[in-house]
């Protein structure tokens, strides 16, 4: 390791903190919950140590967490909080308020399984389940991913005025340690300019939000939140891009891996990403034409980007850690939504494969590939283990 | 007390509260003894109804409009964020009602009385919730009417001022409408204790709800102290008590006689009520 490394081995959680320390929120109300807890405790940790200035809130419920994030987020300051699982649903209605207040808070989810009945185990379900909330959502597969996305989310969510969440999965990414490259001071004051909104709750201005509004008015703001949604592709990709001649890294929106004159395309979002490229190199051993679509921008999913990719594209399998009763993979479904109509259209498997955090290894995903491969899909998603 | 109101205009006349609603008179004191150096959160109450619709305000500051259970939370953000910026002088001031107080606010602020929240908290307590068309809600009080305790409520009236003093915040006072220059000093007084949760319970009698005259809501504010029912006074530190004004040799039966929501009670009804009354004033009373 050279002298002037900025590299730690760090649990992907604590690479969140270190990100939220170079980005220096004024408010971070905060609440415990298994998995999420490492991220708030080191930022407290920081904080005591006078490492991090602003205000921490410890608040009584993920749901106060929130409100408080809101009305800061309003007030013209910058603001962090981190939650997973029932945390989230507490929040749920904030979630809402939140995007329909237009505050850009950044918030880190870290998935886990919901009750009931109990478990503590990697599933995407929680924050799947706020698709529809008008918050942007990032998912991530390691530790340094997360750290420079949560830069990132950031520099989106103040620009384009809409919350943010970047998340990852329990344990097989929040507590796993792994060398994490951490930005510098530096880097990250050049990237991240300061937050200042013209409209905030001041009484030198004198704005109100909230009040009831007429039909029309409330429509409205929802088209100029769908508006905001679609510019956040563009905005995401430059966000991404400036990152990466800052730091060297850089992952896109989302991610082709081997896709050169592939015939069939796993897609994946999150840890099962990493897997899954160990499955495509082996197949691609055996000279199978296999590649991976990853999708990291999950909201606004990116539409044209996706019909673009995989125009032309025999057969796609998707896997999905999460689960809709009744509808089943909830990344199969966007998915099937994006490609609806679209000349040459793949067909598309739709596995439930890691559901409850079950682990898939790459043997489990090259079976499913050499199964795919010589079935016909069916209309909904099946069960691999 | 000889306290003068003074008002800075900050509540504003085409408000939409009923005509000799209790809630405008009681927001025209808090307000205008606040002054324009403040910022409101709001949540779903008769309250925001008064404050007004987009783009419409009836108050000359900026007013947040929550959801029903965050108030307290809400205003902590407001106030956190400003103290990150060195705002050390804007007072940010909560306004709900019991429903969103006694109710489904409270988790949120008790928890900002213990983290000592350095904001205002106004409840005003009618008793019920009567935006949505008079529902019973924890600050309603034994045997009232309501549309979901139509036979009238089985419980006591949850003593929330009590419940904030346990929590040793820094003010606690109740007030009402009928006593509006007490309000105006407490709201004053809550303005010049910095540094900790000041928490106002304000009764204030709905026409609609409690089933009285659109011009008895002063009188039947007073009636409520004068019978016992709701004794005025303040608590500083969570041991300092003051009281105000006290039960003054009318019973219960000259309060609730008035109010069509108790018109369903006999006389042994309302012997119980006032033996309730007598004996919270007896326990109240120690501790002045």
């Amino acid at each position: 390791m050279k002298a002037d490394s900025n590299r730690l081995l760090l649990s992907g959680n604590h690479a969140v903190s270190h990100a939220v320390k170079l980005v220096k929120p004024n408010v971070m109300p905060v609440y415990p919950i298994t998995p999420q807890t490492p991220i708030l405790e080191l930022i407290t940790e920081f904080h005591a140590a006078g490492e991090m200035t602003g205000e921490i809130m410890t608040m009584e419920s993920e749901h106060s967490a929130m409100a408080a994030a809101i009305t800061a987020s309003l007030t013209g300051v910058r603001v962090f909080t981190a939650t997973a699982s029932q945390g989230l649903l507490l929040m749920h209605e904030m979630l809402h308020y939140a995007a329909g207040a237009r505050a850009p808070i950044v918030m880190f989810n870290v998935n886990r399984t919901l009750g009931s009945p109990w478990g503590f185990w990697p599933d995407q379900t929680d924050s799947l389940a706020q698709r529809d909330t008008g918050w942007i959502q990032y998912y991530c597969e390691n530790g340094q991913e997360s750290h420079d996305t949560t830069l990132q989310a950031f520099r989106v969510a103040e620009q384009i005025l809409l919350p943010t969440m970047v998340i990852h999965e329990a344990f097989y990414v929040s507590h796993s340690m792994e060398a994490v490259e951490i930005a510098t001071q530096d880097q990250v004051d050049a990237y991240l300019p300061e937050f200042n909104p013209p409209h905030r709750l001041d009484p030198q201005i004198g704005e109100s939000w909230g009040n009831t509004v007429s039909q029309i008015m409330f429509q409205n703001h929802r088209r100029d939140m769908g508006d905001a949604m679609e510019r956040v592709l563009d905005v995401a990709k430059k966000a991404d891009q400036e990152l990466e001649e800052l730091v060297g890294r850089g992952y896109g929106i989302h991610e082709q891996y081997r896709c050169e004159g592939a015939e069939f395309i796993i897609v994946t979002m999150g840890s099962m990403t990493g897997t899954a490229r160990d499955a495509v190199d082996e197949l691609r051993s055996e000279g199978l034409p296999v590649g991976l679509l990853k999708i990291k921008l999950f909201r606004p999913f990116p539409v044209a980007d996706v019909r673009e990719i995989l125009s032309g594209i025999p057969k796609l399998m998707v896997l999905d850690r999460n689960y809709a009763p009744g509808t089943g993979g909830i990344l199969y479904q966007e998915l099937k939504a994006a490609l609806y109509g679209l000349e040459g259209a793949p067909e598309i498997h739709g596995y439930l494969a890691g559901v409850g955090g079950t682990n898939i290894s790459p043997a489990n995903i090259k079976e499913m590939v050499h199964s795919a491969m010589g079935e016909k899909p069916v209309a909904h998603s099946v069960w691999k283990g | 007390m000889g306290y003068e109101i003074n008002e800075e205009k900050v509540f504003n006349s085409g408000h939409a509260a009923c005509p000799g609603c209790s809630e405008a008179l009681a927001l025209r004191f808090i307000l205008n003894t606040l002054g324009k150096d403040a910022i409101a959160v709001v949540p779903p109450s008769c309250i925001a109804i008064i404050s007004g619709p987009q783009p419409l305000s009836s108050m000359s500051i900026p007013v947040y409009q929550t959801t029903l259970e965050a108030s307290a939370a809400s205003a902590a953000g407001i106030k956190r964020a400003l103290i990150s910026k060195g705002n050390n002088h804007t007072n940010v001031v909560a306004i709900a009602g019991d429903g969103g107080t006694y109710d489904i606010g409270f988790q949120a602020l008790s928890a900002a009385a213990e983290r000592n929240e350095d904001i205002i908290y106004i409840c005003l307590d009618n008793e019920g919730y009567m935006n949505t068309g008079t529902q019973k809600s924890s600050a309603t009080p034994s045997m009232a009417f309501t549309t979901s305790t139509p036979a009238g409520k089985l419980s006591p009236k949850k003593n929330v001022p009590e419940i904030m003093v346990a929590h040793n915040i820094p003010y606690m006072a109740t007030a009402t409408t009928g006593y509006p220059d007490d309000l105006a000093r407490k709201v004053k007084r809550a303005m010049e204790i910095k540094g900790g949760l000041r928490f106002i319970n304000i009764l204030t009698p709905c026409l609609a709800g409690w089933g009285i005259p659109d011009s008895a809501g002063p009188k039947t504010s007073r009636l409520a102290v004068q019978s016992g029912m709701y004794p005025l006074y303040e608590v500083e530190n969570g041991e300092s008590y003051t009281l105000n004004y006290g039960p003054n040799g009318l019973s219960v039966a000259d309060y609730v006689t008035t109010q069509k929501r108790y018109r369903h009670l006999l006389a042994e009804d309302i012997e119980l009520i006032q033996a309730e009354v007598d004996h919270s004033w007896e326990r109240l009373q120690k501790k002045f």
